[in-house]
């Protein structure tokens, strides 16, 4: 395996006095996707705005790495210029931007031919969507494939793919992990948050998150299998998130159903 | 044919018309207007700069009556009852030289179950300064539909007074949908004043779009009354102002009957040093009437300023794309 083009290392965040990230450990490799697992809350998210350096989310502790630069201090365009984007959650509406002027923002050259594909690709034909605005008018699952379109657009060297797939019809989901699969044929790195079986199972590597820790890396089916089946001991413990993680009680049964039990399992 | 109309051939005679036609023509394309359809014979027509007339063609069905007065004109434009205006009826207003003063007295009067889309281009190149007064009296009748869209271009120096001053009136039934849009150049001064009154069953929607640089001041004073029984209302207000810019925007919207159903939307941005104020206003004088609204005053909205970032634009791109969109 190369380098990771992706390394965090013992990364801390803390947020409104609650610690959301408690030491993320991962790497992420180019040509690769690989599927972050978890609960909601449990981090994934935040890992993902703490790469992208958005406000709110600089690391209390740790490091990222990107292709071996600390990005600490780095704005959200000095990262994205270094081939970082993110396609959100929820992505955001844009009054009076044409869709297909906002797929190309991140184009190095214009290439009107690149956005009509990158639309098709994602079941949006150009002629019907080009001129719309991104805005309100979008339905959820229609706004989630524009901004596919435009981190695909992009070519990125990293992306990182926060549920692109919730929302979207059945039908449209095999056209979205086919984009996934050859944005890491052209050589990105793909950092996908995901519930979708379908998604994770095109998938080279996963990752699951527990509490704002990596708790297991490993193959995607492995690790899909073990949240659906058996990724349940904190739940047992500790009852549904937010837990309070100043309490020595959560964090000791942290440490003993999480890791521990995945070492032994492992 | 009316007076007015038939007076076209002859104005065509004044010396300097050609001139100031012409003018007249490249200040419309600076407003974002396109000067062959002022030429086209199946499009109305109506042209005035100052205080001259120097177009005015009718369609069948639309009708223009212009009279000048000593700083204007006073205009009365009518689409006959029932009567769909297939292309939309060119208006043209401007000042070309670098000082004057236009006020417009116009009466709109939309028949009943008639149809019309109307281009007004404001356009003052060269001002320095400049007023322009509009007064207009719009009558939308029962079940006809209006939707008037103006477009201003004001120059680069700030020096236009602008006072666009309207009173409608929505039948039952009717629809007036219109586009204030001053985002080009600099604003000067506007203060945009419309009141209108929607009856039974009828819509009025109103959207305004100001940017302002420099020291401009925008003022934006819109007063929506559904008096009707599911009468339906909206403005739509987006201004944006940077440098020492000013803006203050006034919305009353007044659910007065059943099933009155209004909504106020606000969004100003502000950079730099600029100010901006909003006071929507909600009244009710009915039970079953509602009115709702939201603004947004300030900075642009984060999570779209990171999107766009995370494309590799910078802050400055970003928010100007943003702004753009906005009033767009």
């Amino acid at each position: 395996m190369t380098t990771p083009l992706l390394k965090i290392e013992d990364l801390w965040l803390k947020r409104n006095g609650r610690e959301i990230l408690r030491g993320v450990n991962l790497e992420v490799y180019p040509g690769q996707v690989h599927v972050l697992l978890g609960l909601n809350g449990s981090g994934k998210s935040s890992l993902a705005y703490a790469i992208m350096g958005c406000e709110g989310y600089t690391p209390d502790s740790g490091r990222i790495l990107f292709d071996g630069r600390d990005l600490a201090g780095l704005s959200i365009t000095e990262r994205a210029r270094l081939g970082i984007t993110l396609a959100w959650q929820e992505p955001a509406r844009f009054e009076g931007i044409p869709i297909g002027k906002y797929v190309s923002l991140g184009q190095k050259q214009p290439d009107r031919e690149q956005v009509i594909a990158a639309l098709e690709a994602v079941s949006l034909p150009a002629k019907y969507y080009g001129y719309r605005p991104a805005d309100k008018t979008l339905s959820g699952g229609e706004r989630k494939r524009v901004e596919l379109a435009a981190v695909y657009v992009m070519r990125p060297r990293l992306a990182i793919l926060d549920e692109p797939d919730s929302g979207i019809d059945v039908l449209s989901i095999g056209d979205i992990a086919m984009l996934i699969r050859r944005m890491a044929l052209q050589g990105s790195a793909v950092l996908l948050i995901t519930h979708r079986d379908e998604i994770v199972e095109t998938a080279d590597t996963a990752s699951l998150m527990c509490a704002g820790a990596v708790i297991f890396t490993g193959g995607a089916i492995e690790a899909r299998r073990y949240f659906a089946t058996r990724c349940m001991p904190h739940l047992e413990t500790l009852g549904a998130q937010p837990w309070d993680l100043s309490k020595p009680e959560v964090q000791a049964a942290l440490a003993s159903n999480g890791d521990q039990r995945l070492q032994k399992d492992s | 044919m009316t007076v007015a109309a038939e007076r076209k051939h002859a104005l065509g005679q004044r010396p300097g018309w050609a001139e100031e036609m012409a003018a007249m023509l490249d200040a419309y394309q600076q407003a974002g207007g396109d000067p062959s359809a002022l030429q086209r014979p199946e499009i109305a027509t109506l042209v005035v700069s100052a205080n001259q007339v120097l177009a005015a063609h009718e369609i069948p069905g639309v009708h223009f009556e212009a009279e000048p007065l000593e700083h204007g004109v006073q205009a009365r434009i009518r689409v006959d009852p029932g009567v769909k205006v297939e292309r939309p009826v060119h208006l043209c207003f401007g000042v070309i030289p670098a000082e004057g003063i236009q006020e417009i007295l116009a009466e709109y009067e939309i028949g009943d179950g008639a149809e019309a889309q109307f281009l007004a281009h404001c356009s003052f190149p060269n001002a320095i300064k400049v007023q322009h007064r509009m007064q207009a009296r719009m009558h939308i009748g029962k079940n006809a539909r209006l939707t008037y869209t103006e477009e201003h271009y004001h120059g680069q120096s700030g020096g236009v007074e602008v006072l666009p001053h309207a009173e409608v009136i929505v039948e039952d039934g009717g629809r007036f949908l219109t586009t204030f849009s001053l985002t080009r150049g600099r604003v000067g001064r506007l203060e945009l004043d419309y009141v209108v009154d929607v009856g039974a069953g009828a819509v009025a929607e109103l959207t305004t779009k100001a940017y302002g640089t420099g020291d401009d001041r925008v003022t934006v004073k819109e007063t929506v009354r559904l008096n009707g029984e599911k009468a339906r209302g909206l403005t739509r207000t987006r201004v944006a102002v940077r440098d020492s810019a000013h803006s203050s925007v006034f919305t009353t919207m007044e659910g007065n009957a059943p099933d009155a159903r209004g909504h106020m939307d606000c969004t100003e941005v502000v950079r730099d040093a600029a100010l901006a104020t909003n006071t929507p206003v909600v009244v009710v004088r009915n039970d079953q009437a509602q009115v709702t609204h939201e603004a947004a005053i300030g900075t642009v909205n984060r999570k779209e300023l990171e999107s766009l970032l995370a494309r590799g634009l910078d802050e400055d791109e970003a928010v100007d794309l943003i702004i753009r969109g906005m009033i767009r």
